[in-house]
C-alpha cells in the first residue's frame, strides 16, 4: 500500500497545473524536434535541454521526461513516413512500419506505434513503481567498491549489448571518461587539461559535448548526403486501425512490453536492445512470419512496446543507483547535476516529490500523447515536408542559442562548435558517440568511487574481489564479455547490428 | 602482392589512430599531475590508467586493421565544404553574439550554414533567417527571458 500512497503523491506533484503545463510542453516539443529526419531522442534532449534551466528541479525533470517521450514518438513518426530512422532503437520500427506506409497503411501504423507505447508506458510506469524501492534499499549497502563495480559492469553492459564493433566501442568509453576528467580535480584542487583556459577548469560542458557529437556531427553528415527520399506524406488517412489490426497488434505490444521492461532494467539495456529482441520474437512466434518485413502490424507494435517500456524501466537503475545504463540516462543525470540533484538512493529520501512526482509524470506523459500527437499527425506530416535545407539552419539556431544561455558565455558555443568537428570524425570511422557520452558522465563518479575504495583498503585491489556484491558484479561482467566471445552469439549480434 | 603493410579496414584503422593519440596525450598530461600510488591517488593517477589502456585498445585496433584479412572498408573522402559552413557559421555566431547582438549574430549563423547545402538560393536562406530570428526574439528572449543583447552596443 505504501506504493498506492508514493503514486499518490506522485500524481499530486505531476498535476499541478504549472507541472501539467511543462509535461504538455516538452511533449509537444520534444515531438517537434524528433519528428524532424535524422533527429533522435537523445540530440533531441540534447537541444531542449538549456530550456530547462531557469525552471524549478521538479518541473524541469518533468517537462525533460515529456521531451524524451515526445522525442521517441516524432522518431517512430519519421522512421515510418520517410524510412528514417533518428536512432537505432526505431530502425525496427522502420522496417515494417514504412512498408505498411508504403501500401497506404500510415495511418494505422502511426496510431499502432502510440498505441502500443501507451500501453508500454502506463505497464512500465508500475514496474518502475515498485522496483524503485527496493532497489534503492539494496544501494544503500553499497560501498565505493561496489559502486566501481557496477560502474564496470554498466559500461560494459552499455558497449556489449547497444553497439557494433566491441572493441572501437571499449575506445570510445575510455576516452569519455577522460574527457569528464577534465576541469578541477575535487581531490587536489589541480585543473586537469584546462590548459590556463579558465572556462576549462569547470569541465568540458555536457551541453557542448552531446550537441556538438550528437547534433552538429549528424547535421553536417545530412547535409552531405544528396539522395532523394520518398516520402508518404499524402496519404496519411484511417489513422484508426481496424478491428482486426487490433487484435493483432495488442498481444504484441503486451509481449513486448514485458520483454522489455525485464531488458531496460539492465545495465547496457533500454530502448534499442528491447526492441530488436521483440522484433525477434514477434518473428518466431508469428504464424505469419512472411509477413514481416512486408508490413506485419505485429512488427511495429511488439518493438514499439518494447522500446518505451525499455525506456521507462531504464529510469531504476537511474534514480535508484545514480548510474545511467544508456545515452538518454546520462543526459539525464547531465540535467539533474545541473539543478544540484546527485542521482542515487537517497533522492527517493530527500527528495521524494521529485521522485515521485517524475514517475507520475512519465505516465502523464504518455497519456498526453496520445491525447495530443494522434490528432496532431498531420501537423508533424507537414513538418516533414520542410526541405532539410531549410530546417537544419533552424536546428542550428537552436543549438547556438541553447548552448550560449547555459553560462551565458560564447566560449560554449565554439567549444561546441570543435567538439562537431570530433563528432564529424567519429562518424566517419564508425565510432559511436553513445558509449563516449556514457563514459563522459561516469568518469569522475568512476575515479571518485575508486579512490576511496581503494583508499580503504589501503592500495590493495583484493577489495573488489573480496566483497561479495562487488565480486558478483564483476562476475557477470566477465561473464557477458565472455558471452559476446562465444561464436554463435557473435554471429547474431553481427547479423542484428547490420541494419544500423 | 606486396608483403608491404596494407591499411585494408581504413575505418578500424583512423579510430585507433584517434585512440592511440588521444591516449598518448591524455597520458602524457597525466604524467605532468601528482600520480601518487593506489591507495593514495594524485590527480594524475586515474587519468594515467585510462589514458595507457586507451593506447593499448588503440594499438591493437590498428594492428587489426592491417591484418591481410582483415574485413576491407573504406571511409568516404569528406566534404569539407559542409563541414566549414555548418561550424565556421557557428564559430561566426560566437563571435558576433557579443558585440553585434542576437540579431545579426542569428542572421549570418543562418545565412553561412545555409550555403553549406547543395541547393543554396540567397532569396530562400535571407526568408529562413528572418523567420528564425523574429521566432527566436520571440521565444527566448520574450518568452523565456534569456538575457541577450538584440543590437550592437553603439546603439545602445
Amino acid at each position: 500500500m505504501e506504493l498506492l500512497s508514493n503514486l499518490a503523491l506522485g500524481f499530486e506533484t505531476a498535476l499541478s497545473f504549472q507541472n501539467l503545463m511543462y509535461s504538455l510542453i516538452g511533449c509537444l516539443l520534444g515531438t517537434l524536434i524528433g519528428v524532424l529526419p535524422g533527429l533522435g531522442p537523445s540530440t533531441t534532449i540534447a537541444m531542449l535541454l538549456p530550456i530547462t534551466y531557469t525552471l524549478p528541479p521538479v518541473s524541469a525533470l518533468i517537462m525533460l521526461a515529456g521531451i524524451y517521450y515526445g522525442a521517441q514518438y516524432g522518431g517512430s513518426t519519421t522512421a515510418i513516413l520517410v524510412n528514417l530512422p533518428g536512432e537505432s532503437s526505431s530502425v525496427v520500427t522502420a522496417i515494417d512500419g514504412y512498408q505498411m506506409a508504403r501500401k497506404g497503411r500510415a495511418g494505422a501504423a502511426l496510431a499502432t506505434a502510440g498505441i502500443s507505447s501507451f500501453i508500454a508506458g502506463c505497464i512500465a510506469t508500475l514496474v518502475l513503481a515498485a522496483f524503485a524501492v527496493p532497489m534503492s534499499e539494496l544501494a544503500f549497502k553499497f560501498g565505493p567498491a561496489e559502486y566501481f563495480s557496477l560502474m564496470v559492469l554498466g559500461l560494459v553492459g552499455a558497449v556489449v549489448l547497444a553497439s557494433g564493433s566491441l572493441l572501437k566501442a571499449i575506445g570510445m568509453i575510455l576516452l569519455g571518461l577522460i574527457l569528464g576528467l577534465v576541469g578541477t580535480d575535487v581531490n587536489s584542487g589541480t585543473a586537469r587539461y584546462a590548459f590556463g583556459v579558465p572556462e576549462l577548469t569547470d569541465g568540458i560542458n555536457f551541453v557542448a559535448l552531446a550537441m556538438g557529437i550528437f547534433g552538429f556531427a549528424e547535421i553536417i553528415a545530412n547535409v552531405e548526403q544528396r539522395e532523394h527520399r520518398e516520402t508518404f506524406t499524402n496519404n496519411v488517412t484511417h489513422l484508426f486501425p481496424t478491428k482486426e489490426d487490433f487484435r493483432r497488434f495488442i498481444p504484441a505490444a503486451l509481449r513486448g512490453t514485458s520483454l522489455g521492461a525485464v531488458l531496460g532494467m539492465l545495465p547496457g539495456g533500454g530502448a534499442t536492445l528491447s526492441a530488436f529482441a521483440s522484433y525477434t520474437l514477434e518473428k518466431k512466434l508469428s504464424r505469419r512470419s512472411e509477413e514481416f518485413g512486408h508490413g506485419a502490424i505485429e512488427g511495429v507494435a511488439g518493438p514499439e512496446a518494447a522500446n518505451n517500456a525499455g525506456a521507462q524501466t531504464s529510469f531504476v537503475p537511474l534514480l535508484t543507483l545514480g548510474i545511467p545504463s544508456n545515452v538518454v540516462m546520462a543526459l539525464m543525470v547531465g540535467a539533474m547535476t545541473i539543478h544540484n540533484i546527485q542521482p542515487g538512493p537517497q533522492v527517493m529520501t530527500s527528495n521524494p516529490e521529485l521522485f515521485w512526482g517524475l514517475i507520475a509524470s512519465m505516465w502523464i506523459g504518455n497519456a498526453v500523447l496520445i491525447v495530443l500527437n494522434l490528432p496532431l499527425v498531420g501537423l508533424w506530416v507537414k513538418l516533414l515536408k520542410v526541405p532539410y535545407r531549410l530546417l537544419y539552419p533552424a536546428i542550428l539556431v537552436f543549438c547556438c542559442i541553447g548552448v550560449y544561455s547555459i553560462n551565458n558565455n560564447t566560449f560554449d558555443v565554439f567549444m561546441t562548435a570543435g567538439l562537431g568537428v570530433a563528432g564529424y570524425l567519429f562518424a566517419r570511422f564508425g565510432m559511436e558517440p553513445a558509449p563516449l557520452l556514457l563514459g563522459f558522465v561516469l568518469g569522475p563518479m568512476m575515479e571518485e568511487n575508486l579512490r576511496r575504495a581503494l583508499q580503504l583498503s589501503r592500495g590493495s585491489f583484493g577489495t573488489f574481489v573480496e566483497r561479495p556484491i562487488s565480486l558478483g558484479l564483476l562476475i557477470a561482467t566477465v561473464g557477458l564479455l565472455a558471452l559476446v566471445a562465444l561464436p554463435a552469439v557473435k554471429k547474431s549480434r553481427e547479423e542484428a547490428f547490420q541494419e544500423e | 602482392m606486396s608483403t608491404k603493410l596494407r591499411i585494408r579496414n581504413e575505418k578500424d584503422f583512423g579510430a585507433g589512430c584517434i585512440y592511440l593519440l588521444a591516449g598518448a596525450g591524455f597520458s602524457l598530461g597525466a604524467l605532468g599531475y601528482r600520480v601518487g600510488d593506489a591507495s593514495r591517488m594524485g590527480p594524475g593517477w586515474f587519468p594515467l590508467c585510462v589514458g595507457v589502456l586507451l593506447v593499448l585498445i588503440g594499438m591493437v585496433i590498428v594492428a587489426q586493421s592491417v591484418r591481410p584479412h582483415a574485413a576491407p572498408e573504406t571511409v568516404k573522402r569528406p566534404d569539407f565544404q559542409a563541414l566549414a559552413w555548418v561550424l565556421g557559421a557557428v564559430i561566426l555566431f560566437g563571435l558576433l553574439l557579443k558585440p553585434a547582438g542576437l540579431v545579426i549574430a542569428l542572421v549570418v549563423l543562418v545565412v553561412v550554414s545555409s550555403r553549406a547545402s547543395h541547393e543554396f538560393t540567397w532569396r530562400a536562406a535571407l526568408i529562413n533567417a528572418l523567420l528564425l530570428t523574429l521566432f527566436s526574439i520571440a521565444v527566448f528572449v520574450k518568452g523565456i527571458n534569456l538575457y541577450i543583447g538584440l543590437w550592437p552596443e553603439f546603439l545602445g
